[in-house]
């Protein structure tokens, strides 16, 4: 005796959100079915284990009929086969492309390519997020960076409209679309101590200031490559170290305005000269495309990493920095104030999220 | 020429990829209707297609409009290649043939394809435009309403009920046919939906016209089924209850003050006031009173009123004088004649109603069942030469063979009922069903109903308000009780009964225990909840053929029936309830077994005397362990009524012993079934259900039966806390529903295993089935709690040898726990109403697979009276209409604020019925194109905190989905939930297209799959039906809440 057929469709789509989610983490209907009784769900309603598992089923063959409507979330709201409500729809939506930080840290800033797709194993085995997860995962970025590639306008709106998510989750995907354009080296052993949430802050700082976009708002992939001319006036800044008189004119400067305001006063004083030059060869090199990937590990090995061998406070690079950059106004020899300030904008801000353990 | 059909194709949407290289598809439509076809132009390279088309223009007779479907066929263009189909869409023109519905059709239908399912969707819009016509013997019908609510549709008051109606025809199954050897499964599945829907579209019109030859303008109740029969062909049927509806004016409005002056009295039992409860018979005698607009609003009948004359006049005048209760005795025996004569006019005085305008039913008897088992003959068709292969053959004048055998049938069953009735001392049968199950060649057709005595008053010809009360005919008793009392005489009873006297009025006689397919009605005093109880059966048998087969059939359905009926009882007592309502037995036969499920649902009423408990005897050996076992069991059994008195809350008063010669109930039950099962030829037997002469109720243990039946009765676990379930449409004592509701369809297959089963392990097995499927249901819908499952359909079917089918349509309705008290009262009026106008409906529409050969009655009760009616009914009905208009007043203020860009958004709110306006509203809405209407379901008359402004007509789709990939989409269980949420998606389409937002009376009649995994195939066939309205949420209630809470007191104290 066996149930050949079980099957139970309600006119309004029933959801539960918890089987959802374990349905998103890649669990196995049977897995499903020990978490929640695990959960205690059984007690709530005098149920056994087989209508547990008949639930189960029917829901994951739900969400997985659903799942072709949530890859393009657009067409959810006006499809007529499931009876969703307009609120549940954007929780569907909402929870389909959200991510685990664990897994986006793996791929951030590798090629979105099939080639990846087959190391999803690994990766799997090494962060503990199911395989079939980190499928879905990679299938969204991938799905994602596909539609804005051939979109004009701003890169998170565009997010936003397409795929219907909130703001918070739009800026995450721009932020993978940028790393996973510009092949942001984010893998290194020296990188390992960043979250996603801090190269996200970092990539807005970039989207906003560095790209295309920041200066014209109607270009194709405005938000997704860096402005080659804003990439090219950076070599100018090379004046600034190259210069024996303007490095120490910007030293003393720089000196005069942090003595007496913090403890690290010496070791900034006798760093100087090496993380002004570190700062700024980063710049002029901007253009290969090679050290635009190094990026993120040159600002920690030539700037990061010494500052916290001389135990800087987060407090004292905010100081450092800002002093650093408003000297260099008074420079009188520096003609390159704009550049300078939309660089140290973002190297600012960069550095100072990444200064963490 | 009178008709012209206008069709434009506007765009579509989600197209399938058809083109491999491109990613894209060319697509055009083709728009059928007739023999005529149009073509849309191929837009290019999209998945989006933009077509708008011209209106293509189809010139008609209506007779077409109303068989045929448009069809539309969406396609890929191929330069080189035939044009592959994407897919179709048929839309039924029926709604725009009637004035009243809808006027135009407009929206996104989902393009279907038996093969592939929904592959996107189209934008249509279809008018129709009639000439009159003046030809009298046409042979349309348009304009005659259908419904399938078993209950006057709200909004509408029956001028007159003028009974049954019933057509079948029948063709050959394209399935079956030669050609189908050679085509495709598409071309296959194709014709036969085409086919199906001509044949109910040619029956709908059939139908239609016998109910314009009997001068009537509507079908309520109505009930279609299908008949796979294989190679003998398909047959479309269908039954329903003919009447005269005429739509509530706001005249009619007006029309309801005068109840609330008059119905409290008449609830009040036979206060004088009964007289300022009209006199809707004659137009002539209307003047009595109050209402002016009562003549209006029946002006339109007026010819034919007069043919009441006399005896209306007569029950004017004493009705006035206010002393009913006296007069009861003489005018009841006429009464009786008059009904008598008015119903035995017709040839078979059935309703297919299972609620009923107050004071309809006089008297209950109990339910009547006929089943005969027929061997399907094998057709040797002689339409095979007709080459017009799309066109319905017409059997009548080629054979008159055919349709006729099958007429024949059913004509039989139902002489039976009639006689049955007739032996309950009733003159009609109301909550009136047929249903048949097929297995190879053996059919059950089995019909039921309930024995009752009518108000002659609606059976007249001439107009019955049914918003009020004719109190002139009423005996004393009240509304609470009085069709519990007995029809038949007591001293020529059809079966030994035991009677007592009315436990609510203490003036008539009544049945220990009432047993009826209809539902509870509304003013009947109910003690406590009620619950679903089922009686659940397997029978093997020995595989045979033709008439060895058909004989061991129907040698095994009088013990079916006796047991379930035993089943039932026991379960009730159980409960200590002593009343089914909407009791639907269903006999399904497979090759190796009969299958017997009986669900009903149990309530207290008070009227009624308390049940007595159930008692374990033992052998008689006075043997110790055995008498010790027999103990525990009694205590067990004790324990759970005890238990279920206090989940049920069933306290009846403490019966005042004094009570005008009430005997103490006695704790037996007796009843009786009269049953004839027919094969081929009608040899009537007759048995006694009653346990015989033994005091019943006494179990014998060491009776293997026995040991059956305990260990199911206490193997029925009561649903959780929170829940309520019932198979009528609501349960008594709950009145404050919210507007959340949640309709559903589950459907579960079992394969049985093992070859060798004993009867006993079936009955476990398939007991186990259907109580595990509540289980499923009570956790699936727990975030409803504190909830009612209601209207819970059971259909159960033996697809192949081996496998048990149950599927199982139900709606949730969540209601306020915590107003429970308060909300009797402030919601209570509403609810009455609601309760009044569409009344509780039963299990009727379960037509399906089901099948019964032979009779019976069960329960009893007396003649008199016509009950008076409960006054929070006109109070309700009145605020109700009231607030309808408000509710226009106020929409229509919105739209004039708004213009047209209004979409009054929120899911219960839809456009008003104003005509002219809803149009643009509409396609204002289809463009639009954003987001798409909510479209609620419920297989009850009604939903719960809304209010039906608009009937848009019936709908009734037949669908075919096929795949041989079985395996790809997920199994029979992936591919049967695909095709199910295509139905309703389908179905929510249409609903929409035709301006509504919602489905009430909605029931699913078939779900036919057959399975062959080794081959990785499947096939399935679904039957929906239902009534597309627009319903507007329940506001400005506030200037009625002082009224509404009169009348509910009132009740309240009727009902006590």
């Amino acid at each position: 005796m066996a149930v050949e057929l079980d099957v139970f469709v309600g006119n309004t789509t029933i959801m539960d959100e918890e089987v959802y989610q374990l349905w998103l983490d890649g669990y196995t209907v049977n897995d499903a079915v020990k978490v929640r009784m695990a959960g205690g769900v059984l007690d709530e309603c005098e149920a056994n284990q087989d209508v547990l598992l008949s639930d189960t089923m029917d829901q994951y063959r739900t969400f997985q009929m659903c799942e072709r409507l949530l890859q393009s979330p657009a067409k959810l709201a006006n499809q007529l086969l499931f009876q969703i409500p307009p609120h549940r729809q954007t929780m569907l939506i909402e929870r389909y492309y959200a991510f685990d930080d664990v897994f986006v840290r793996e791929v951030l800033g590798k090629k979105l390519s099939k080639g990846t797709k087959k190391d999803l194993d690994d990766i799997s085995a090494k962060t503990g997020v199911t395989l079939k997860s980190c499928r879905r995962q990679f299938d969204n970025f991938k799905r994602v960076f596909k539609v804005v590639e051939e979109l004009k306008g701003p890169l998170v709106e565009n997010i936003r409209q397409h795929f219907l998510l909130s703001d918070k989750l739009a800026r995450d995907y721009a932020a993978i679309v940028f790393f996973a354009n510009n092949r942001f080296e984010t893998g290194k052993k020296k990188l390992q101590y960043l979250t996603f949430q801090d190269f996200a802050f970092c990539a807005g700082q970039l989207i906003n200031n560095w790209t295309v976009g920041a200066v014209d708002n109607m270009v194709e992939d405005m938000d997704v490559d860096l402005d080659k001319e804003f990439l090219q006036e950076l070599k100018e800044l090379k004046i600034l170290i190259t210069d024996k008189d303007l490095l120490d004119q910007h030293k003393s400067l720089v000196c005069t305005a942090l003595r007496g305001k913090t403890k690290a006063f010496a070791e900034m004083e006798a760093n100087f000269k090496n993380l002004s030059r570190g700062l700024v060869n980063i710049a002029t090199k901007l253009t290969n495309t090679k050290d635009v990937r190094d990026f993120f590990i040159d600002l920690v090995e030539k700037f990061i990493e010494p500052c916290r061998s001389d135990r800087w406070t987060p407090a004292d690079i905010k100081l450092y920095l800002t002093h650093y950059t408003n000297s260099a106004h008074i420079l009188d020899s520096f003609k390159h104030q704009a550049v300078w300030d939309r660089y140290m904008g973002v190297i600012k801000s960069c550095i100072y999220k990444m200064y963490h353990d | 020429m009178p008709g012209k059909l206008k069709a434009k194709i506007v765009a579509g949407r989600h197209l399938p990829v058809m083109d491999r290289a491109s990613d894209l598809t060319d697509a055009f439509v083709e728009v059928k209707f007739g023999n005529t076809t149009f073509k849309t132009d191929v837009f290019p390279k999209s998945l989006n297609p933009q077509w708008n088309s011209e209106w293509f223009k189809f010139e008609v007779d209506d007779e077409d409009l109303q068989d045929e479907p448009l069809q539309i066929t969406v396609l890929d263009h191929d330069t080189y290649s035939a044009n592959d189909a994407i897919g179709k869409v048929y839309i039924d023109i029926d709604p725009l043939l009637c004035t009243e519905a809808a006027s135009v059709i407009s929206g996104w239908f989902p393009i279907y394809d038996t093969i592939h399912g929904i592959r996107g969707e189209i934008n249509v819009l279809v008018k129709v435009e009639l000439f009159n016509d003046l030809n009298r013997f046409r042979q349309s019908s348009c304009g005659v309403k259908f419904f399938c609510t078993t209950s006057i549709p709200r909004g509408y008051r029956a001028a007159m009920v003028h009974g049954f109606v019933e057509e079948l025809v029948v063709n050959e199954d394209p399935e079956y046919q030669w050609i189908d050897r050679i085509r495709t499964p598409r071309a296959s599945n194709e014709a036969r939906q085409r086919l199906i829907s001509l044949m109910s579209g040619e029956l709908q019109r059939k139908i239609g016209l016998k109910v314009l030859e009997m001068g009537g303008n509507a079908v309520v109740g109505y009930l279609q089924c299908f008949d796979l029969e294989g190679e003998s062909g398909l047959v479309v049927r269908a039954i329903g209850t003919a009447c005269t509806l005429e739509k509530h004016s706001s005249g009619s409005l007006v029309n309801t003050h005068t109840h609330p002056n008059t119905a409290p009295a008449s609830n009040a039992c036979n206060s004088p006031s009964k007289d300022g409860k009209e006199s809707p018979l004659a137009h002539g005698c209307r003047s009595t009173h109050n209402s002016p607009v009562h003549s209006a609003c029946s002006s339109q009948r007026l010819s034919q009123n007069f043919s009441v004359s006399v005896p209306t006049l007569i029950f004017t005048g004493m009705g006035s004088g206010g002393s009913a209760g006296k007069e009861a005795g003489p005018l009841k025996t006429l009464l009786r004649q008059q009904t008598q004569t008015a119903l035995e006019q017709r040839e078979f005085p059935f309703f297919t109603l299972t609620s009923f305008p107050p004071s309809f039913l006089v008297h209950v008897g109990g339910v009547v069942s006929a089943r005969s088992v027929k061997l399907l003959d094998r057709i040797h068709n002689p339409a095979l030469g007709n080459t017009r292969s799309y066109k319905l053959l017409d059997w009548n004048s080629v054979t008159a063979d055919e349709p006729e055998t099958r007429d024949a049938w059913w004509e039989e069953l139902r002489q039976e009922i009639k006689s049955h009735a007739k032996a309950l001392g009733c003159h009609a049968v109301v909550g009136y069903s047929e249903n048949t199950s097929i297995c190879e060649e053996v059919c059950i057709l089995s019909a039921s109903g309930t024995a009752a005595i009518l108000n002659p008053r609606y059976m007249r010809e001439g107009c019955l308000d049914i918003g009020s009360t004719d109190q002139r005919f009423d005996d004393p008793s009240p509304p609470s009780c009085g069709f519990c009392h007995i029809p038949y005489d007591e001293l020529n009873m059809p079966f030994p009964a035991q009677l007592t006297y009315c436990y609510n009025c203490r003036r008539q006689k009544v049945p220990d225990v009432l047993f009826t397919t209809i539902n509870l009605p509304a003013e009947a005093a109910v003690t406590g909840k009620g619950c679903l109880i089922q009686a659940r059966l397997c029978r093997l048998k020995k595989k045979a053929q033709g008439e060895v087969n058909a004989t061991a059939i129907s040698n095994l359905l009088p013990f079916m029936e006796y047991e379930l009926h035993t089943q039932l009882m026991n379960k009730l007592k159980l409960r200590s309830m002593n009343a089914l309502f909407g009791l639907h037995i269903q006999i399904s036969v497979g090759e190796n077994m009969l299958l017997g499920l009986a669900s009903a649902t149990g309530v207290y009423l008070t009227a009624l005397p308390a049940p007595g408990g159930i008692q374990i005897a033992g052998k008689a050996s006075g043997d110790l362990n055995n008498e010790q076992h027999v103990q525990s069991i009694q205590k067990r059994i004790n324990d759970t009524i005890a238990k279920n008195k206090e989940l049920y809350q069933i306290n009846p008063p403490e019966l005042t012993e004094e009570g005008v010669g009430s005997p103490i109930p006695e704790p037996r039950h007796r009843s009786r079934l009269f049953r004839s099962h027919s094969e081929s030829s009608d040899e009537v037997s007759e048995l006694d259900l009653s346990h015989g002469k033994k005091d019943a109720f006494v179990l014998e243990i060491d009776d293997t039966d026995a040991v059956e039946d305990i260990h199911s009765l206490l193997t029925d676990a009561s649903p959780p806390t929170g829940f309520y379930t019932c198979n009528t449409e609501t349960m008594p004592g709950i009145y404050n529903w919210t507007t959340a509701v949640q309709m559903f369809t589950s459907v579960r297959v079992l394969r049985l295993s093992n070859a060798n089963l004993s009867n006993q392990s079936l009955n476990k097995i398939f007991t186990d089935l259907c109580e595990n499927l509540l289980k499923s249901f009570y956790f699936k819908l727990r975030s409803n709690i504190p909830c009612c499952l209601c209207h819970l359909n059971f259909t159960v079917a033996v697809p192949e040898e081996e496998l048990i089918q149950v599927s199982v349509t139900a709606v949730a309705m969540t209601f306020d726990k915590d107003q429970n008290q308060e909300g009797f009262i402030t919601k209570g009026g509403n609810e009455t109403e609601e309760q009044l106008q569409f009344p509780l409906e039963l299990c009727a529409d379960s037509s399906s697979t089901n099948a019964q050969p032979s009779s019976k009655f069960s329960g009893v009760p007396e003649n008199t009276i016509v009950s008076s009616r409960a006054a929070s009914v006109d109070y309700g009905s009145f605020a109700d209409r009231c607030s309808t208009w408000l509710e226009l007043l106020r929409l229509k203020a919105n739209t004039i604020r708004r213009g047209s860009v209004k979409t009054i958004s929120s899911l219960e709110h839809c456009s008003p019925l104003t005509e002219g306006r809803p149009r643009s509203l509409r396609s204002s809405r289809s463009f639009g194109g954003s987001s798409v209407t909510m479209v609620k379901m419920t297989p009850l008359s009604f939903l719960p905190g809304t209010r039906i402004i608009k009937f848009l007509g019936i709908i009734n789709m037949f669908f075919i989905r096929e795949t041989t990939s079985l395996r790809e989409e997920g199994g029979v269980s992936g591919f049967l939930h695909t095709f199910i949420a295509e139905v309703f998606a389908m179905v929510r389409a249409h609903v929409a297209a035709l301006g509504g937002n919602a489905v009430v009376s909605y029931s699913m009649k078939d779900c036919v799959l057959m399975e062959n995994p080794n081959k990785n195939q499947a096939q399935c066939l679904i039957n929906v039906s239902g009534d597309a309205v627009i319903c507007v949420r329940e506001t400005d209630q506030e200037p009625m809440t002082s009224m509404t809470n009169i009348g509910q007191t009132c009740a309240a104290d009727g009902a006590t």
